[in-house]
């Protein structure tokens, strides 16, 4: 029969760009993403084999039990085999989730360290913008009432309040290396999302709700952050990008930014 | 068994409207339901390739957009908004009008009387409110296309505020999003008449003999596809009743306070959740997957099991399979929401549960390989559609593997990934189990049989270019390609994948255009195909014990007995290679 090659060769090209890496992911920049990937190649792993044994066998029987015009087995089956098949994948499947809980868990129950770098996320139809506290360390107050888009303050800052003064506000995000950086994601309109592939994390940002996000970029770069939750007609124009900067550099630019204020 | 009983039959209605219009037949109903899905198939098809070509020609010109869609593709350039809606409009139409109708309300509402050996569905007419019900609200879905605005840009899965706070959230947020939510809450009155009837129909119209562990697996799956639709339709209607009172009224179940939408600060709100909405919605959403997909996996059981001429291979397995399907697909509606905000130790739980289901489904591959291991396979249209509907469901299930862990769902989440996973589960495995069931029950609808060398040739076409269209997104996935984006140019890192989002594109032209094939079939052999005889297949189910097609109230006024399971194929000492279910309980020459 023609459908058992077509199922293996299908299997075989499949198969072949996931372990030829044609298409994958961008290179991670920090020890979440590096555990993040070994936790995907062992799903990989597993998958493949369940995936390739499984089309295989399912061409196997295409081509060995052809009607001949012979009796076909009678059997209802065999208990052990049930037994024994649903007992490995339950095994491996619920392995798999244990593995990968470890990971997960970094990400969203452990808390941010003390010294994370805090930033605000605000995000809109259809950009983000970041605030940085300042030399303070404090986020001035903010009022809906007081956005004012076109003049740069998507956020709405209170000039009666005296900590927003050394507020920095920017439409991208920058970030020292190393240094732990603690999000701090606000909508103020639709559902949004901030995902960057390099840091292997994404996470929506629901009006309404303060969702946190901490994490470290190990390698200095400048990494794309595309919108990841459909937001309306400009969802596919949302986006910016987080430059991962030196230390030093990042000192250097949120002076040159306190002085261009 | 009974000798037929002129005098207790029951005949058609003479005049053509209650016969074919308002029928309380149900197998017309069933025809009529697989017509309406057979148009609104099309229809969603249409509009995916529309989508298709605008991804790769974001910028093209042509003509005729400008003529279908004035507004929204001004001078013919298709605008993101018009992307949306189609992106919507297709969604929504593939999954309720196509996967919800065709394989439950219209093979189903055919063949379950039937396979259980009954006249008619419990309740005939609820059975035709049901269908008119559906139709009505088709026709209002439809028409979101033509209300100012035009059709909504939400996505079928209509997350507040966007599908919350009117127009003020995009062109199509307004008058057509109204039109969305009141076709859906229409659609599931439609749904709660069909599942009632389904369920009182299977519990209560058994034939004498037919005990639960006798009904062919397609009944199992229409049963508790129908449980499913009566407790997660009722939570979709109430949640789409809310969420047009927040749009219409001013009330707060899903939009929070502080909301400041294209320079406008909504003070009339607070205190509702978005996630509020994500709940409901996946709480009805994610059994819906199964209502698509567990009719399927009893048709592909029924002709595994009659085209290798063998028993189901653990036919109790396969039940209680289905039966924790059924139970499960209600606890793992979360796993849609790992990046929704929820509180991420409920993530732990739900993907727990979302590996449990797996293993059913796991069960299921590994008993239709076990059916098929031994037999003697009769390669007929259907059964290749079937063999493909396993394949196709391997293909689309192993991803799920990875996007049931939060942890690798941190990246997948909303990439091509997602959308590659459900379109081949969902999507094709669930269409190819309905190209299996036309295959395999046309003869008995229409009473004559389909071209088999063109449905081999469009079985061969669609089963590789499925695979064409379906295998890079996931491809696409891995490189970080964010769904519902109508033009990839704005992200530097997808002009890699621009080649992979071609041949996409071509797959589906060339899929699409094949199905040209199947129309063919269907209509042709409709009316010109070879006559049928009444059990074409050696078939031992009921169905095939009646007249091709069968007499109005099915078995002509005789009461069926069943001695037999439903798949007694090769029995040895036996006569036949299969004994029906309606055969003596002795078989002649048998030892036993």
């Amino acid at each position: 029969m023609l459908l058992a090659p077509i199922i293996w060769v299908l299997t075989v090209v499949i198969c072949y760009f996931f372990i030829a890496k044609t298409w994958w992911f961008p290179p991670p920049i920090n020890a979440h993403g590096r555990a993040y990937d070994a936790q995907f190649m062992r799903t990989l792993i597993v998958v493949g084999i369940i995936f390739f044994l499984a089309q295989f066998a399912l061409g196997w029987v295409i081509m060995k039990f052809r009607n001949d015009g012979g009796r076909a087995q009678y059997t209802h089956g065999n208990n052990k085999l049930e037994t024994l098949w649903t007992t490995a994948t339950a095994v491996l499947f619920l392995g798999l989730v244990v593995m990968g809980a470890n990971i997960w868990a970094g990400v969203h129950f452990d808390e941010a360290p003390p010294d994370a770098l805090p930033i605000e996320v605000m995000a809109k139809q259809f950009a983000f913008n970041f605030r940085y506290p300042g030399v303070d360390g404090k986020f001035g107050h903010t009022e809906l009432r007081l956005i004012n888009d076109a003049n740069g303050d998507p956020f709405g800052m209170d000039p009666a309040d005296p900590t927003g003064k050394d507020d920095i506000i920017s439409a991208s995000l920058k970030i020292p290396v190393g240094k732990p950086i603690k999000l701090i994601m606000h909508s103020r309109d639709v559902i949004h999302n901030f995902f960057v592939p390099e840091l292997r994390m994404k996470q929506d940002i629901v009006p309404g709700m303060e969702i946190p996000l901490h994490f470290e970029a190990d390698k200095i770069g400048v990494y794309e952050v595309p919108c990841s939750e459909l937001c309306g007609l400009g969802h596919f124009q949302m986006h910016t990008t987080m430059q991962v900067m030196s230390e030093a550099d990042f000192e250097q630019w949120k002076a040159t930014q306190l002085a261009n204020k | 068994m009974a000798s037929p009983a002129a005098h207790t039959a029951h005949h058609a209605p003479e005049g053509f409207i209650r016969r074919y219009v308002f029928s309380l037949d149900h197998k017309v109903i069933g025809i009529q339901y697989y017509f309406l899905g057979l148009f609104s198939v099309f229809l969603g098809m249409s509009l995916s390739l529309l989508m298709r070509f605008h991804m790769v020609n974001p910028n093209a010109v042509v003509k005729w957009f400008s003529w279908i869609w004035p507004t929204a593709a001004q001078g013919g350039v298709m605008t993101p908004e018009l992307y949306l809606s189609l992106m919507t409009m297709h969604g929504t139409i593939m999954v309720f009008f196509v996967l919800t109708t065709v394989p439950q309300s219209g093979f189903g509402n055919y063949f379950l009387p039937i396979q259980i050996g009954a006249e008619d569905m419990a309740f005939p007419v609820l059975n035709m409110m049901s269908f008119w019900t559906t139709f009505l609200a088709l026709m209002v879905m439809v028409s979101a296309f033509f209300v100012q605005g035009g059709a909504p840009l939400a996505g079928w899965t209509a997350y507040p505020p966007l599908s919350g706070a009117g127009q003020l959230t995009g062109p199509g947020e307004g008058m057509g999003q109204n039109m969305w939510i009141l076709s859906i809450a229409i659609f599931c009155g439609a749904s709660l008449m069909g599942a009632i009837n389904f369920i009182a129909t299977t519990v209560d119209l058994r034939c004498k003999g037919m005990t639960l562990m006798r009904m062919p697996l397609t009944c199992w799956t229409w049963l508790v596809t129908a449980i499913l639709g009566l407790l997660g339709f009722a939570v979709l209607l109430a949640a789409g009743a809310l969420l047009m009172l927040d749009r219409t009224v001013g009330t707060s179940f899903f939009l929070p306070a502080g909301l400041f939408i294209n320079d406008h600060i909504l003070s009339n709100h607070k205190g509702g959740s978005p996630l509020l909405w994500e709940h409901l919605f996946w709480f009805f959403g994610h059994p819906e997957v199964y209502i698509a997909i567990l009719p399927g996996m009893g048709v592909a059981s029924q002709l595994l099991s009659t085209f290798a001429r063998k028993p189901v291979f653990g036919y109790k397995a396969m039940v209680y399979a289905i039966l924790s399907i059924g139970f499960l697909g209600f606890l793992v509606w979360g796993h849609h929401m790992f990046m929704s905000g929820m509180n991420p130790y409920s993530a732990m739980a739900f993907a727990t549960l979302t590996m449990c289901i797996g293993v059913p489904s796991a069960i299921k591959t590994f008993n239709w390989i076990g059916t098929l291991w031994g037999g003697k396979i009769h390669f007929t249209t259907a059964m290749m559609f079937a063999l493909g509907f396993v394949s196709l469901f391997v293909t689309g299930g192993v991803s799920g593997i990875f996007l049931g862990q939060p942890a690798l769902d941190l990246y997948f989440h909303d990439t091509y990934f997602v959308v590659g996973h459900f379109h081949m589960i969902m999507g094709v495995a669930a269409i190819f189990g309905m190209f299996a069931g036309t295959f395999y029950w046309f003869p008995k609808m229409f009473g004559r049989m389909m071209n088999e060398a063109l449905g081999k040739i469009h079985f061969y076409c669609t089963f590789i270019g499925v695979y064409c269209i379906f295998t890079p997104m996931h491809y696409v996935g891995l490189v970080g390609n964010p769904r519902r984006y109508s033009d990839f140019s704005n992200v530097n890192y997808l002009a890699g994948v621009m080649p992979l989002h071609h041949f996409m594109t071509y797959a589906a032209y060339f899929t699409a255009s094949v199905q040209i094939l199947f129309i063919i079939n269907l209509f042709w052999s409709m009316f010109k195909g070879p006559i049928a005889p009444p059990n074409p297949w050696n078939a031992t189910t009921l169905e095939w014990t009646i007249p091709s097609p069968p007499p109005f109230d099915n078995f002509a006024g005789v009461h069926p007995v069943v001695y037999h399971g439903a798949y007694e194929y090769s029995v040895p000492g036996a006569a036949t290679d299969f004994i029906m279910q309606t055969d003596p309980a002795v078989v002649p020459g048998s030892s036993h």
